[in-house]
């Protein structure tokens, strides 16, 4: 199980390692290190693997938004039968359930801002359980997954030190 | 007396400002040589640095930073804030070292500013210093500043770099007033548990040897527990402990270090670093504080940075063939050198493929014919250095 929190660790900082790097790392072989990779994908912990961009670098930025949303319930209609309604759609980046003063955060990419207006007003703001949305367009993005975005990665110390 | 006239010669005199004789016998770093090779050339990927490659972390930065805000900028106390002096003896605890933050604690500028002043504070002229190499460069030097005579104990390959009372006899350290060592070790990365420490405490109450441990390297100890001399039974009055934040919390640029000993001792040492230095600098006093209370997750997470860097580079140098010993210290593995003299492989390694190493000897004897490799650097940079490192030997 110490493995399996190791890699995962590993994993999520730089889901490039190769199986030999994460097996020298680890202090495991290979062979434990590819099965122990394979275990959590297997297990559905691991369940993708996709780079962190900062967009502000590329050419088409596209644009996100975060959207609050408000629901109702009934007794037919649990949070998780309107989360699996909403998550199909290929808009939807991420869909959480959150405490405090509403109930889903939703994140939405779109090319341009009338597509992700359209799509909230659209396509989720009729759903019939949804009683309000608020939706506020990502202007700036310092940080994400935690890495930083900025270039203050210069090593300014001296190179050969005692 | 006419114009044009000779004048007498004078006798001939020594020109102004000569270094003393007690520092022209000090030669410069051996270190100092690689670092202007390695200087003048681009797109060096160097393990040859002894600081962490992390940032101080972000809470005890802003106290910094906050506490410049308030204009806290004065003078501290000589020993330093009695708010830092009580964080460290609570934060000492931890290796089971019990401290009075007024009589036993001196807070100053690194702990290299402790150890110096440690050494001018207890050396006689005539007095005799061992010191366990390799060793920190800065021992040697600072035996002969303070007018002491230096006496060099290599630890041996075979015992992976840890200090046995076997060489302290082999080389006269029974004699010897002084013994100082630096474990988990700069620049072997050897860790020396409590039974082996107990074995050197052992020897050095037998023939009454005074003990500087500096203990720099305390949080970086991957296999079990630090383990300090001044724990061992009957040493607690014969030890002065140095430590501080450069490593641990990679706050070397902040400057911040303590000694932490017998109040005699520490009085000593008070005095010298109250005409020199005054006090600890201030800002890094409020910064050390919040690392001391909030920031231990950060050194933990930095420790594990680490300890996957040192698995890998100690693997890869496996592959390779070349011999290195299980290093479990500090941010350091020293492998053998592939030629026979270390020196002449760093520089060619340097020359060929842009990676820096430190020839053993630079930490002076029993490091020959090995290489200082510092893993303080990225795991990208270290795949890189070791790739480079294979094609050159290949």
């Amino acid at each position: 199980m110490e493995e399996r929190a190791e890699i995962l660790e590993l994993l999520r900082e730089n889901a490039r390692y190769s199986v030999a790097d994460l097996a020298r790392m680890t202090g495991l072989d290979e062979a434990e290190a590819a099965a122990t990779v394979e275990a959590l994908e297997a297990d559905g912990v691991v369940r993708g693997y996709q780079a962190v961009v900062d967009w502000s670098q590329w050419t088409d930025e596209p644009v996100q938004a975060h959207v609050e949303l408000n629901v109702t319930l009934d007794r037919e209609t649990s949070y998780r039968d309107i989360a699996d309604r909403i998550a199909k759609f290929s808009e939807v980046r991420s869909l959480r359930l959150v405490s405090g003063d509403y109930d889903f955060a939703l994140e939405v990419e779109a090319d341009t801002m009338g597509e992700v207006s359209r799509f909230v007003s659209e396509k989720v703001a009729p759903v019939p359980e949804i009683t309000q949305t608020v939706t506020h367009y990502i202007m700036d993005t310092y940080k994400d997954d935690g890495i930083v975005f900025d270039d203050e990665d210069d090593d300014e110390r001296l190179s050969v030190t005692p | 007396m006419s114009r044009g006239e000779e004048r007498e010669e004078p006798p001939e005199t020594v020109p102004p400002l000569q270094p003393s004789d007690r520092v022209a016998s000090v030669p410069p770093s051996g270190i100092r040589r690689f670092f202007e090779l390695a200087e003048e050339m681009d797109d060096v990927i160097s393990l040859g640095v002894g600081e962490p490659d992390f940032s101080a972390p972000w809470a005890a930065r802003e106290a910094a930073i906050a506490s410049l805000e308030q204009g806290r900028t004065s003078y501290t106390a000589n020993r330093g804030t009695r708010e830092l002096r009580e964080e460290i003896a609570a934060h000492v605890t931890t290796y089971d070292q019990h401290y009075d933050p007024d009589e036993e604690i001196l807070v100053t500028a690194g702990a290299s500013e402790a150890i110096d002043a440690a050494f001018r504070a207890l050396v006689n002229p005539g007095d005799t210093v061992a010191i366990a190499e390799p060793a920190y460069v800065s021992y040697e030097p600072g035996v002969r500043f303070a007018g002491g005579d230096p006496l060099s104990v290599p630890t041996r390959a075979e015992d992976e770099f840890k200090l046995t009372p076997e060489v302290l006899y082999e080389h006269g350290a029974d004699e010897a007033d002084l013994l100082v060592y630096c474990y988990p070790n700069n620049p072997t990365g050897a860790t020396m548990n409590r039974e082996e420490i107990t074995a050197v405490a052992e020897f050095c109450m037998e023939h009454d040897v005074g003990v500087l441990a500096d203990e720099i390297y305390a949080a970086l100890t991957y296999s079990g527990d630090h383990a300090s001399i001044a724990t061992v039974d009957g040493m607690r009055e014969r030890t002065i402990v140095f430590n501080g934040f450069s490593k641990a919390y990679a706050m070397t640029g902040l400057r911040l270090g303590y000694a932490m000993g017998p109040p005699g001792a520490i009085r000593a040492m008070n005095r010298i670093h109250q005409y020199t230095m005054l006090s600890a600098p201030t800002t890094a006093q409020h910064a050390a504080v919040e690392a001391l209370r909030s920031c231990d997750d950060e050194v933990a997470e930095m420790r594990r940075q680490y300890d996957r860097r040192r698995n890998f580079v100690l693997t890869r140098f496996e592959e390779m063939g070349i011999d290195c010993f299980e290093a479990t210290g500090a941010f350091y593995v020293f492998p053998e050198s592939p030629w026979d003299d270390a020196g002449e492989f760093a520089e060619a390694l340097l020359e060929a493929e842009s990676v820096a190493v430190v020839p053993g000897d630079a930490f002076g004897a029993g490091g020959s014919g090995h290489l200082r490799a510092s893993y303080a650097t990225g795991l990208g940079e270290l795949r890189e250095a070791m790739a480079r490192i294979e094609r050159f030997i290949d």
